[in-house]
């Protein structure tokens, strides 16, 4: 996906130059491998910053609520999706955006790196069409990038973006033989004990610094209910009970509006699988009201409405 | 000074031996991390690079419990504040790296002064003996050398040992430490074996590319920096996650929370992160820096301008790179302080 750039800079810099926009999302190449930044340029002048490569993992909804000027924003389709819900729940409109669409093949869990090179650190990683080269103190290896992406993007249905102003590539076939919840199969067939302690070891690592809920483009409350002061819901000591609490009711809030985009999973710095808490809830969404988050800008997600035909059959 | 050469087996056993006295800390792997853990409970593994919490947490703890009371309307001391018992168990962190040991130094300036000592803190640190390891193989997101450290700088530590192939050259760095390895196991080091430690250490030093300017921090005018331009750039990409400060060694801030179950509670303390807005929440519902720019900017100025105008001391950063490696969204504080450093109004 290297050749976007070119791309995406020759459309950030028409559209800034043609002041279609005051200033474009994007991403600048990191300081550090396998890392870019996200950027905002306001400057045709600046547009070179912009890159693309596959570890523009980041999801750039998360910088559009409350802005007020005119935006053109780069978006995978997960990122699309999260601009759609940004929109429906009113923290962005429609008009404010051009969306440059970027049809994406998945992008790469640097830590899936880090064990594949077995703890060597590598100095300097390229990517060209489907494999990466990682060279570092004495040694060069050149990995294949399909065994390197993120869980999420494995098993992603919606790899081109469902809402854009333009696209910068040919859309790609989307990945139709994907078994999204093997895993959430996996989980509800454990018994209670069982399914207990796998959370307990899931949030174990836990340090609340909340990098999972800032990096979530659904996560724009004003004030979080971990962060209330008056009163105060939680506990703000690594006590396991708060911990847990944080996680699992921060995840029932993003039903219906989870997009699995990840962002959450990879910004953890202590590796927790933060998707594990959210997808069981995507899947009873799309069981119970065969909705999927951010596919279209029409109507409203299910647990924002009441309909008298909803289903109650888990009330019990 | 004295130079000892140990093999790996006879760390190993003196690390077992020094066991029966102390506590002994040392880098445990944990999944695809490394955390300093006690190692009655784990075996050690020497060959990481940078554990991914620093053990400042062996001295400030995530969580710690201050004091505890009762709120039992019965009880004729109810509310009245009784320490925890003092933390009097000796430790030895084993293989705490140079720059993780020179942080316990810079946050002693903030717990320790004239005026006030944290007690909690100086328990802490107090107990603690420290058997550093040099770091052959520096990360690339190293800068120790740009902040007054180095890989095998011996500034914070009681013993540094030098991974020499078959075993670890272990040199004294103070009285405390050569008490300690004066009764351990191994050989005194050959003038070979010194020469040997001593290129491994050159070498090490070598490969730290990273580096970062910090000259002219001191004489940039202070009001200069806070208003410069900059921030707004930096701050755009920043989510406001603790990940930086709590994985900082020398970030120091925390939170007292009471928490009461039933009849009976305490008094803790918790780190807190600068780049939380319920960090300058106001009683009165007033946010000093309730924008994001306000709380990044305040990160940057206080470990490279205000830390630096206060103590004389440098800047409150030891260079260990985890806030670069780590940071989500990829703001590299070597990038932040070069801006501050070359920074014109």
């Amino acid at each position: 996906m290297v050749e976007y750039t070119k791309k995406i800079q020759e459309t950030a810099k028409r559209l800034l130059t043609e002041k279609k926009v005051d200033a474009v999302i994007g991403y600048r190449r990191g300081t550090l491998p396998m890392m870019n930044e996200p950027v905002l340029i306001k400057e045709a002048e600046k547009t070179d910053q912009l890159y693309w490569d596959s570890f523009c993992g980041v999801n750039l909804a998360n910088y559009l609520p409350k802005r007020k000027e005119k935006l053109a924003i780069v978006a995978k389709g997960c990122d699309s999706r999260n601009i759609i819900i940004d929109i429906q729940e009113g923290q962005i409109k429609r008009e404010q955006l051009y969306i440059i669409g970027a049809p994406c093949t998945g992008m790469v869990d640097r830590r899936k790196v880090w064990t594949r090179l077995g703890g060597k650190e590598p100095f300097a990683v390229e990517e060209s069409k489907d494999q990466i080269v990682a060279t570092g103190n004495a040694f060069k290896e050149t990995l294949a990038l399909a065994d390197l992406l993120q869980d999420n993007c494995l098993i992603c249905q919606h790899r081109n973006p469902v809402l854009y102003d333009e696209l910068i590539a040919e859309a790609l076939p989307e990945q139709k033989e994907v078994d999204p919840y093997e895993d959430v199969r996996a989980v509800e067939a454990m018994d209670a004990e069982a399914r207990w302690q796998y959370f307990e070891e899931l949030t174990r690592t836990c340090i609340r610094c909340y990098a999972c809920r800032n990096a979530c483009p659904l996560c724009y409350c004003p004030t979080c209910f971990v962060d209330e002061s008056k009163p105060q819901w939680l506990g703000k000591s690594l006590d396991p009970t708060d911990v847990r609490t944080f996680h699992f009711l921060r995840a029932f809030h993003c039903a219906g509006r989870c997009t699995d985009c990840g962002a959450c999973e990879r910004a953890c710095p202590v590796g927790i699988k933060v998707r594990q808490f959210t997808k069981k809830l995507n899947r009873d969404v799309l069981d119970l009201y065969q909705f999927e988050s951010g596919l279209v800008l029409e109507g409203r997600p299910p647990l924002d409405v009441y309909r008298p035909d909803d289903p109650e059959n888990f009330i019990k | 000074m004295i130079e000892k050469i140990l093999s790996k087996d006879e760390l190993s056993s003196w690390l077992k031996d020094l066991g029966k006295s102390f506590e002994v800390y040392g880098p445990v792997a944990q999944g695809d991390q490394h955390l300093f853990a006690p190692l009655s409970e784990y075996d050690p593994d020497f060959t990481f690079q940078n554990t991914r919490l620093s053990p400042k947490g062996l001295v400030q703890p995530a969580s710690e419990r201050m004091f505890h009371f009762s709120v039992d309307p019965e009880n004729p001391e109810a509310h009245i504040l009784k320490e925890e018992p003092p933390k009097t168990q000796s430790c030895i962190v084993a293989g705490i790296r140079p720059c993780d040991a020179r942080a316990y130094d810079l946050a002693r300036i903030n717990f320790i002064t004239s005026d006030y000592i944290d007690p909690f803190w100086k328990q802490g640190r107090d107990r603690l003996t420290l058997m550093g390891l040099g770091c052959n193989q520096p990360c690339s997101t190293c800068f120790c050398t740009s902040v007054g450290g180095g890989p095998f700088d011996t500034a914070g530590l009681d013993l540094l040992m030098t991974d020499v192939g078959e075993g670890y050259l272990i040199r004294s760095c103070n009285e405390k430490g050569e008490g300690l390895l004066q009764k351990a196991p191994g050989k005194t080091a050959t003038e070979k074996e010194q020469k040997q430690a001593d290129q491994i250490k050159r070498e090490a030093e070598a490969a730290i590319t990273a580096k970062i300017s910090t000259e002219n921090l001191k004489d940039q005018p202070l009001m200069d920096l806070f208003n410069a331009p900059f921030w707004d750039e930096v701050q755009f990409a920043c989510i406001n996650c603790g990940t930086c400060t709590f994985f900082c060694p020398t970030c120091w801030c925390f939170d007292i929370q009471d928490e009461v179950h039933g009849n009976e509670g305490i008094r803790m303390r918790n780190w807190d992160s600068c780049m939380f807005p319920l960090f300058t929440l106001h009683g009165t519902g007033h946010n000093p820096r309730a924008e994001k720019v306000q709380r990044v900017r305040q990160r940057f100025m206080h470990k490279m301008k205000y830390y630096v105008d206060k103590y004389g001391n440098g800047v409150a950063c030891v260079g260990c790179g985890r806030c670069v490696q780590f940071c989500p969204v990829n703001i590299d504080i070597r990038r932040v302080a070069q801006l501050m450093n070359d920074y014109k109004a």
